[in-house]
């Protein structure tokens, strides 16, 4: 556990040296701040309704940009190699990377608090699924971290790091569209495995042990799939 | 402490290091030589686990590098070719992460840190940030990294390619320092290198070891060291033919330098033929300006090694 914190550690220094999370922070927070007010003056509610939507799609964009470096820059500067013949194992670096990540997510969501606060000055929100998206929030943060980490893990190529990690999580996201155009099991199939169906549900209050599952254990499969990629270079 | 048995690396069809196997002893320091592609780099990056090899085994310290690789890790300190580094971290910060990865007790992290810098002179940099550090400064960088958990074995791969030559010098006086407490494995193609840092030998070429012996042997198992450089005044066709009737003379070459004749003598066997060439000077009496005996380099024996093999190999074919 110690070399995970000391790779967290390191990785965290790393995205506030460079420019990418000031400018990924920004970039999201100017996005999401307009799209609260917007939706704000349209529903005009004291709630996060519409809000969230939209804040989850700027972090469908977003969060591949976080983690795009993960593995792709130090395949290309090399540094793999003298990571890699360290003392650590595969797992301590994939998870040190993978909650790296998923802090800088956590850090980048949070200003939007003060969206809370300005409906607790000017109006009475109900709490609950303001509490219950963030918890939502968090948990589709740890399955996006977890696939741009895996798709990092296979190019030595940022960008194609990031634009790949995105067209991926719109597939997840728009597969569960598909389920309303039939039945059956291949159409539930689609609908379970898509993000959108377990994230309506906490953005509606409900914090369903279901959804944290899908969530949950879609990451652990992710991230053991991003080991088992890092280890397969001892098997080519 | 390294001991490599039968090893073989394939790649999809050609065999990067092709069934090799060699032994080196407790502070015994190693050069492998060979020319680009040769398999020196794979062959160091199974030995630090970085890649598994086809077939066969290596242990280090006693440890198998396939099934025990923590415990081998923790006994190297490895510096790869081009020394990759974090370019966003200040020295001191890189080299406190390295030392924390190595499992270095907390107490201890700041003074081998301390001693590293002192060792690879880089104290004066340790505040910059190792993306504005010259190639020399991050060489030393990455020197200092592998160092810093004293490690009982270290592998270097290439660990003065690209430097100025008084950093060169510098590095090697600094690995020669190591290689008294150390197990070394190095590789390069920089001869006077091998020479002057190690205590053995090993060419390999297209994945195979063609020698393994001490500089001093591989140098007199190489044809003959007779040869010798003479600066004569006088006809030149005329002392060319004098000296070519010496016994044990194989060939003479001369050229013309303004009045002065330079002459290449070589000789056939293992004597030595100054005497012989002294005594036909005399005795048809010409000036003798220089003789010197040409010493055979590591040069030659590499270019003699490993032409001889592609000549075998297109014989063969």
């Amino acid at each position: 556990m110690r070399n995970v914190s000391t790779i967290y550690q390191r990785e965290i220094k790393s995205y506030f040296y460079s420019p990418i999370a000031y400018v990924v922070i920004s970039v999201f927070l100017i996005a999401s701040g307009f799209f609260f007010a917007g939706n704000l003056q349209f529903w005009q509610e004291a709630s996060l309704k519409g809000s969230l939507d939209s804040i989850q799609f700027f972090l469908l964009l977003l969060t591949p940009v976080i983690t795009m470096k993960l593995f792709a820059d130090e395949t290309k500067s090399g540094t793999i190699e003298t990571l890699m013949t360290s003392p650590v194992t595969d797992f301590d670096v994939v998870f040190g990377k993978f909650l790296a990540a998923l802090s800088l997510y956590v850090v980048m969501i949070l200003p939007t608090w003060i969206f809370v606060l300005f409906l607790t000055i000017f109006g009475n929100p109900d709490f609950g699924p303001i509490y219950s998206s963030y918890i939502g929030l968090v948990l589709m943060g740890s399955l996006f971290v977890s696939v741009g980490l895996l798709i990092s893990s296979f190019t030595r190529n940022q960008v194609v790091a990031a634009v790949i990690g995105i067209v991926s999580l719109i597939i997840l996201w728009v597969i569960g569209f598909l389920s309303t155009y039939g039945d059956g099991w291949f159409y539930e199939t689609l609908r379970y495995a898509g993000t959108f169906d377990h994230w309506e549900s906490f953005t509606k209050g409900i914090v369903d042990t279901r959804d944290v599952i899908y969530y949950l254990s879609f990451t652990a499969l992710l991230l053991f799939i991003t080991v088992r990629n890092v280890e397969s270079r001892k098997w080519r | 402490m390294i001991n490599v048995k039968n090893l073989t690396k394939r790649y999809v069809n050609v065999n990067a290091v092709d069934n090799i196997s060699f032994d080196v002893g407790e502070n015994e320091t190693v050069g492998l030589l060979g020319p680009n592609g040769a398999g020196k780099t794979t062959t160091m990056r199974i030995l630090t686990c970085f890649m598994p090899a086809t077939a066969g085994t290596a242990t280090i310290a006693g440890f198998d590098v396939f099934t025990d690789s923590l415990n081998v890790r923790q006994q190297i300190g490895y510096l790869p070719e081009n020394v990759p580094l974090y370019l966003d971290m200040r020295v001191n910060e890189y080299l406190m992460f390295r030392a924390k990865l190595k499992n270095i007790p907390r107490r201890e992290r700041r003074k081998k840190i301390d001693y590293c810098l002192e060792l690879t002179g880089i104290r004066n940099v340790q505040n910059q940030i190792t993306g504005t550090l010259s190639k020399g400064y991050k060489q030393r960088v990455g020197l200092a990294d592998t160092l810093i958990h004293d490690p009982k074995i270290l592998i270097l791969d290439e660990p003065t390619i690209g430097l100025d030559p008084n950093q060169i010098m510098q590095i090697r006086q600094v690995i020669k320092g190591l290689g008294e407490k150390h197990t070394v494995l190095l590789s390069t193609h920089i001869l006077p290198e091998v020479e002057m840092v190690c205590d053995r030998i090993m060419i390999i070429d297209n994945g195979k070891i063609v020698a393994m012996d001490t500089p001093a042997n591989l140098m007199k198992q190489l044809k003959s060291s007779s040869n010798v450089v003479l600066e004569i005044k006088g006809d030149g066709e005329r002392i060319k033919s004098s000296l070519s009737g010496i016994d044990g003379v194989n060939s003479v070459t001369w050229k013309k330098k303004g009045d002065i004749n330079e002459l290449y003598v070589e000789g056939s066997g293992e004597e030595d033929i100054r005497e012989k060439i002294f005594k036909c000077i005399v005795k048809d009496n010409y000036i003798l300006r220089e003789m010197k005996r040409q010493p055979i380099t590591l040069e030659e024996v590499f270019h003699q090694i490993t032409t001889k093999e592609t000549e075998e190999v297109s014989d063969n074919a």
